[in-house]
C-alpha cells in the first residue's frame, strides 16, 4: 500500500474493516446487478455515485455511468436545460471520486468523455484545476488534463508559458512545470513565434534556469532544463557532413583477395573477394533521404550506376549518422592496372533530412579521392593466422600523410555561431563558479566538451580535454553511486581527445606487415569502457581494444573497413553485445576471448540485438532445423554469428566456452578456420 | 534490517493474500483480480514455487473473465479491458496453456482498439495511453500475431510521446515517467525499434532516480519506491544503462523493504506490504541477478525460460 504505516491490527479494527467490507460488497453486487440488466433508474444510479465516492477505482462503475448518460441523453435531447444538469452531476460525481483518490485514472477520464458531449461550461475546468494543482503541483494526471483543457479552449501558449513561470517561481523545486516549459518554448522556438527566435530566447532561458540551479544545486528540477537548453545551443538542426571514407583528396588501393608485394605504406591497401569496396559517409547527426539521387557519383569505374545507400547500422533503421554504399571496381574484364578518380557530391538535390528537426541538409559539398585497381595478388594470405603480438610497424608516416587519410574537422560549416559561442562561453564562466558541487562540475565538462565541438579556432583546439578528464575522474570519487556513468563519459572524452589531432591519433597507430600493411589502431590497456569518435576513424581496417572495461560494441558499425578486431579481456557478457559487427562486412578475425560471455543471467542486450524477442528477425536455417534446442540455448550467438564471415575466432576464457559450444559455433560458421589458436581444417 | 531475501515468507504470503477475501483492502481491489493473479503468480514463479497453486482452477476462473468480445475482465462480472486482457494472457503464459486460448478473438479485440493516430484505447471508451500501446504490443506478440495491427503507426505514437529529457509520457506532451517509460520502451524493444531512444539521455535520467538510500524514485524529487525496482531497472537494461547506477545499494533497500515476520514487501521500508510491491520487488532483485531467483525478462515481465520457450521456438 502506498505510504502506509506497517503495524500489526489492533483488536477491534479486523471487525471494523470487516464490516466495511460487507459493506462494500453489497453495493459491489447490487451495482453488478443494475449494470448486467442495464438498469439506469435514478435510484440505480445514485448506487453507483455511493460505491464510486467509495472507490474511485470501480473502472465498471465509471463505465456503467456513462451507458446510464447515454441512454438518459437519448431520451431528452431536445431540452438542453436538461441535458446540463445531467453531465453537471457526471462532472460533481467525478469531483468528489477524485477528492477521495486524486489519481484516479477512471476519474480524470470519465471527466474528458463528459466534456466531449458537448458540456458548455469548459470556463471552470481551469478554476477547478488551479485548486487541484495547488493541492498537489506535482500530480500527472492533473497537468495532462490542464494541456487538453487549454487545447479545447484554444489558449493561448504564451499564457500557459506564464503559467508555468508562476509556478516556478513559487517553487522552483517542480519539475512539472519545468517539464511544460519545455513543451511550450520548443513549440513556440520551432514556430519561430514572436520574441521565441532561438539566438534570443535561449541565453533568456538560460538565465531562468540558473535562478533555480544557483540556489539549490542538489535540486534536479532544474538540471534537465539546462541540459535541454544546453543542447539547444549546440546542436545546429542543419545536417553537416562530417567525414567520409574515403577521405577528401586521398589515395586508395584497390585489389583482389591476398598480399601486395608492394603495397605502399603511404596509403589504405583494401583486398576484396566480392571486388567492391564500402564508401562511407557520415553526418553530424542522424540523417533520413541518402540515396543515390541526393548523392552522386562520378567516376569512370563501371557498373556503378544505381548505387544503394543503407545506414550502417542496417536497413532496418531509417535515420542514421553513417551512411554505407558499395562500389564495384572490378568486373568480369581483365584488370588493368589503372588509376581512377572518383567525385561524390552529397546533397546534389534535396532529399536529406534531419531527424531532429526535419531540415534539410545545408549546402551541396563534394569531395574527390584517387583509387588505383591491382591486378591479381601474389599469394594468398587467408589461411595463415593474425597474431596480435608480433608484425607491427610503427606508424612512419608524416601526420600531412595521416591528413590524407582522416578527414579531421568538418568539411562544411555555415552555422550561426556566433550567439552560440558567446552564450557557451558565458555558462563555463558561470558554472566554473559552482564547481564545488557535482551538478555544478559535470556541468562544466559537458559545457567544456560542447566547446570543443564548437570551437572554430585550431589554435584553440584540444585545450580543455585535461580538464574535463579531471573533471570526471572528480565525480567518480565525489558521487559513487553514478561511477560507471563518469567513467562512461571519461572515455568518451579521452577518445575525442586521442582523435582531437593527427599527433595525438598517430601515437596510436600501427601498420600490420603480414596483411598489406593493414592500418592498425591500438587502443588497449586504456581502461575504456565505451567507444566513441568512430567517424574520425573510418579509415581503420585493424584495431586493438584488447584489456580494457568495454561491454558491447555499439558504435563501432560505422568502421565499415574493419578486418580484425580484437576485444580479449574485457567485460562483453554475450554475443548479443556484439550485435553491432553483424554489420561490418568486412570483418575476418575476430578475438573476444576472456570476457564475461555466460557469466551473467541478465542480458543488457538482449533487445539491442536483432532476434525473435524484438520481433526482427527469424529466418530458419540447417542449423536451427537441426538443432534447435541448442539455437535457444545460444540463441544470440546463432543470430549474431551466422550473419559473420570470420576466419579466425577466440573465444577461450568464457564462461560460455567449452565442447557443446564450440561444436555448435562450427556448425554456424562451416567457413571458420581458426578456433581459439587450432587450425580446424588442413 | 534484512541482509537476505526471506523468499519462504514471500511464497506464504502470496499463498495466504489469496485465501483473504473478507478485508475492506480486498473488496477494493476486487475489479483488478487479474492483475493481482499475475502479479502473484509471476512472483512464485520467479521463486520456483508456480507448482504450489492449483494450477485448472486458476486457467478456468481466467477464462470466466473473458467476454465475447475477446477482451478479459479484471474479475467475473466486471467489463473487459486491455490492462487485465495482457495479465490473462501472461497468466496463461506462465502455465504454457495459450493452446486454449482462441487467438483470434484476443487479438481482433487489442487490433480494434488501434486508433487512427497509431496509438491504443484502453477499451471501447476511448482512454488513450502509451500503457495500452505496450499491452497491445507485448500481448500481440506473445501471441504472434502482430500483424494484426499498423506496427509502423503504433510506434510512430509512442516516439511522438518522447520527451525533451529522454523520457515518455502517457500522451504527447505528458510529463515523463518512469513506469509511463518502461511502457514506451518495453514497446520499442518488443518491435525492434530501440534505435528510436535516445539511450544516453534517457540513461542519465533514470540513473539519477536512485537516490541516497540506494532506492529509485520514478520522477525528479519525488520518494523512492520499490515498485520502481522494476520500472526503472527493466528499462535501463532493455537500453543496456543498467551498470549506471549502484546495484548493491539497490539490493539493500529492496530487502529492507520486506516485512521479516509475514512476508510480503512493501513500497519503503516499515510501510504495509501488498502483492503488487512484493512482486516489483521480487522481480527488481532479479533483475539484480540476486541468487536464488529466476531471471526475468526486462520486456515482457515475464520469466525468461517462459519467453524464450514461446518466441525462441517455432
Amino acid at each position: 500500500m502506498h505510504g502506509r504505516p506497517r503495524k500489526a491490527s489492533e483488536p477491534g479494527e479486523d471487525a471494523d474493516s470487516a464490516a466495511k467490507a460487507v459493506k462494500l460488497r453489497s453495493l459491489q453486487s447490487q451495482f453488478m446487478s443494475n449494470h448486467h440488466g442495464k438498469i439506469y433508474t435514478k435510484v440505480a444510479i445514485e448506487l453507483s455515485t455511493e460505491l464510486l465516492k467509495i472507490n474511485p477505482e470501480a473502472y465498471t462503475a465509471w463505465n456503467y455511468r456513462k451507458l446510464a448518460v447515454e441512454d438518459n441523453l437519448s431520451r431528452i435531447e431536445s431540452d438542453p436545460d436538461l441535458v446540463k444538469s445531467i453531465l453537471d452531476e457526471e462532472l460533481s460525481v467525478v469531483e468528489s471520486a477524485l477528492m477521495q483518490n486524486f489519481k484516479s485514472y477512471g476519474a480524470w477520464h470519465h471527466r474528458k468523455w463528459v466534456l466531449s458531449k458537448g458540456h458548455s461550461s469548459i470556463g471552470n475546468e481551469l478554476k477547478l484545476l488551479d485548486k487541484f494543482q495547488k493541492k498537489d503541483s506535482r500530480n500527472f494526471h492533473a497537468w495532462n488534463y490542464r494541456r487538453f483543457v487549454v487545447e479545447l479552449t484554444n489558449r493561448s501558449k504564451q499564457d500557459e508559458l506564464q503559467y508555468t513561470e508562476d509556478m516556478i517561481c513559487k517553487n522552483f523545486s517542480n519539475y512539472s512545470a519545468w517539464h511544460n516549459r519545455s513543451v511550450l518554448v520548443s513549440s513556440l522556438l520551432a514556430n519561430r513565434a514572436d520574441g521565441f527566435m532561438p539566438n534570443e530566447k535561449i541565453p533568456e532561458e538560460l538565465d531562468f534556469v540558473h535562478n533555480a540551479i544557483f540556489t539549490e544545486p542538489g535540486d534536479q528540477s532544474g538540471w534537465f532544463y539546462h541540459l535541454w537548453l544546453l543542447d539547444q545551443t549546440v546542436d545546429v538542426e542543419t545536417p553537416l557532413l562530417a567525414s567520409s571514407w574515403p577521405s577528401h583528396g586521398c589515395s586508395i588501393i584497390l585489389s583482389g583477395p591476398g598480399c601486395l608485394n608492394d603495397s605502399s605504406s603511404k596509403f589504405t591497401t583494401f583486398c576484396s573477394e566480392s571486388g567492391s569496396f564500402p564508401l562511407i559517409i557520415y553526418f553530424d547527426q542522424a540523417v533520413g533521404g541518402v540515396s543515390s539521387s541526393t548523392v552522386t557519383i562520378d567516376s569512370e569505374l563501371k557498373g556503378n550506376e544505381d548505387l544503394v545507400w543503407e545506414p550502417v547500422s542496417g536497413k532496418n533503421s531509417q535515420v542514421s549518422c553513417g551512411w554505407v554504399t558499395r562500389m564495384k571496381y572490378f568486373s568480369s574484364e581483365p584488370i588493368v592496372r589503372k588509376e581512377y578518380k572518383v567525385k561524390v557530391r552529397v546533397g546534389n538535390s534535396p532529399g536529406i533530412i534531419s531527424s531532429r528537426g526535419g531540415c534539410n541538409f545545408s549546402a551541396p559539398c563534394e569531395f574527390f579521392f584517387t583509387a588505383h585497381v591491382h591486378d591479381a595478388a601474389v599469394k594468398d594470405s587467408e589461411e595463415s593466422i593474425v597474431s596480435w603480438t608480433d608484425e607491427f610497424d610503427i606508424w612512419d608516416a608524416q601526420s600531412e600523410d595521416l591528413n590524407s587519410f582522416v578527414s579531421l574537422g568538418r568539411l562544411n560549416a555555415e552555422m550561426d555561431l556566433n550567439w552560440r559561442q558567446e552564450a557557451l562561453a558565458k555558462e563555463v564562466e558561470l558554472f566554473r563558479q559552482l564547481s564545488d558541487s557535482k551538478i555544478g562540475k559535470l556541468t562544466l565538462a559537458r559545457l567544456l566538451m560542447a566547446s570543443e565541438a564548437m570551437a572554430s579556432d585550431d589554435t584553440v583546439k584540444g585545450a580543455h580535454y585535461e580538464e574535463i578528464l579531471q573533471l570526471y575522474n572528480d565525480l567518480m570519487a565525489l558521487d559513487s553511486s553514478h561511477y560507471q556513468y563518469y567513467k562512461d563519459m571519461h572515455s568518451v572524452a579521452f577518445l575525442h581527445k586521442v582523435t582531437s589531432s593527427t599527433e595525438s591519433l598517430s601515437r596510436y597507430l600501427f601498420r600490420y606487415r603480414n596483411m598489406n600493411n593493414l592500418v592498425c589502431l591500438r587502443l588497449n590497456n586504456l581502461s575504456l569502457s565505451r567507444i566513441a569518435s568512430v567517424e574520425k576513424l573510418l579509415f581503420v581496417q585493424m584495431l586493438d581494444l584488447s584489456h580494457n572495461e568495454l561491454h558491447s560494441t555499439e558504435g563501432l558499425e560505422a568502421m565499415q573497413l574493419l578486418t580484425c578486431l580484437n576485444l580479449s579481456h574485457n567485460r562483453i557478457r554475450s554475443f548479443s553485445a556484439l550485435d553491432s559487427l553483424r554489420h561490418v562486412k568486412q570483418l575476418r578475425v575476430l578475438d573476444v576471448s576472456h570476457n564475461h560471455i555466460g557469466k551473467h543471467s541478465v542480458d543488457t542486450t538482449r533487445y539491442l540485438c536483432s532476434s525473435p524477442l524484438s520481433n526482427s528477425e527469424w529466418t530458419q536455417d540447417e542449423v536451427g532445423r537441426q538443432k534447435p534446442s541448442l539455437v535457444t540455448k545460444y540463441w544470440d550467438a546463432y543470430f549474431v554469428l551466422r550473419d559473420m564471415s570470420l576466419k579466425q575466432l577466440d573465444v577461450a576464457g568464457n564462461v560460455i566456452a567449452g565442447d557443446e559450444f564450440n561444436s555448435f559455433v562450427l556448425q554456424v560458421m562451416p567457413k571458420l578456420v581458426w578456433l581459439d589458436g587450432q587450425k580446424l581444417r588442413t | 534490517m534484512a541482509d537476505k531475501l526471506v523468499a519462504d515468507k514471500h511464497v506464504r504470503y502470496i499463498l495466504m493474500a489469496e485465501k483473504k477475501k473478507e478485508s475492506f483492502e480486498s473488496v477494493v481491489m476486487d475489479h483488478l483480480r487479474m492483475n493481482g493473479a499475475y502479479w502473484g503468480l509471476t512472483t512464485l514463479d520467479l521463486l520456483e514455487k508456480l507448482g504450489s497453486v492449483p494450477q485448472d482452477e486458476i486457467v478456468s476462473w481466467v477464462m470466466s473473465c473473458q467476454h465475447e468480445s475477446g477482451g478479459f475482465a479484471g474479475n467475473t462480472g466486471h467489463d473487459p479491458h486491455v490492462l487485465y486482457t495482457l495479465s490473462a494472457v501472461q497468466i496463461l503464459a506462465l502455465f504454457d496453456k495459450l493452446n486454449i486460448l482462441d487467438v483470434g478473438k484476443v487479438s481482433s479485440y487489442i487490433a480494434k482498439l488501434q486508433n487512427e493516430d497509431g496509438s491504443f484505447s484502453g477499451d471501447m471508451w476511448g482512454e488513450v495511453d502509451t500503457r495500452f500501446s505496450y499491452i497491445a504490443i507485448c500481448c500481440l506478440s506473445i501471441l504472434k500475431c502482430l500483424d494484426k495491427i499498423n506496427v509502423g503507426k503504433a510506434v510512430g505514437y509512442i516516439v511522438s510521446c518522447k520527451n525533451l529529457d529522454g523520457g515518455f509520457g502517457c500522451t504527447p506532451g505528458a510529463e515523463s515517467h518512469a513506469g509511463q517509460i518502461f511502457c514506451c520502451v518495453g514497446a520499442l524493444a518488443i518491435t525492434g525499434n530501440l534505435h528510436r531512444v535516445d539511450k544516453d539521455l534517457l540513461g542519465w535520467w533514470l540513473c539519477e532516480r536512485q537516490v541516497e538510500c540506494g532506492g529509485l524514485n520514478g520522477r525528479p524529487e519525488k520518494l523512492p519506491d520499490v515498485c520502481y525496482s522494476w520500472w526503472v531497472l527493466s528499462s535501463l537494461i532493455m537500453i543496456d544503462r543498467v551498470h549506471w547506477i549502484d546495484k548493491a545499494k539497490l539490493v539493500k533497500f529492496i530487502l529492507d523493504c520486506q516485512d521479516l515476520d509475514n512476508g510480503g514487501i512493501s513500497d519503503r521500508p516499515d510501510d504495509a506490504v501488498d502483492i503488487f510491491h512484493t512482486y516489483f520487488g521480487v522481480a527488481g532483485l532479479s533483475l539484480l541477478e540476486y541468487p536464488g531467483v529466476k531471471p526475468v525478462d526486462p520486456a515482457y515481465a515475464l520469466p525468461v525460460d517462459v519467453i524464450n520457450r514461446i518466441l525462441l521456438t517455432k
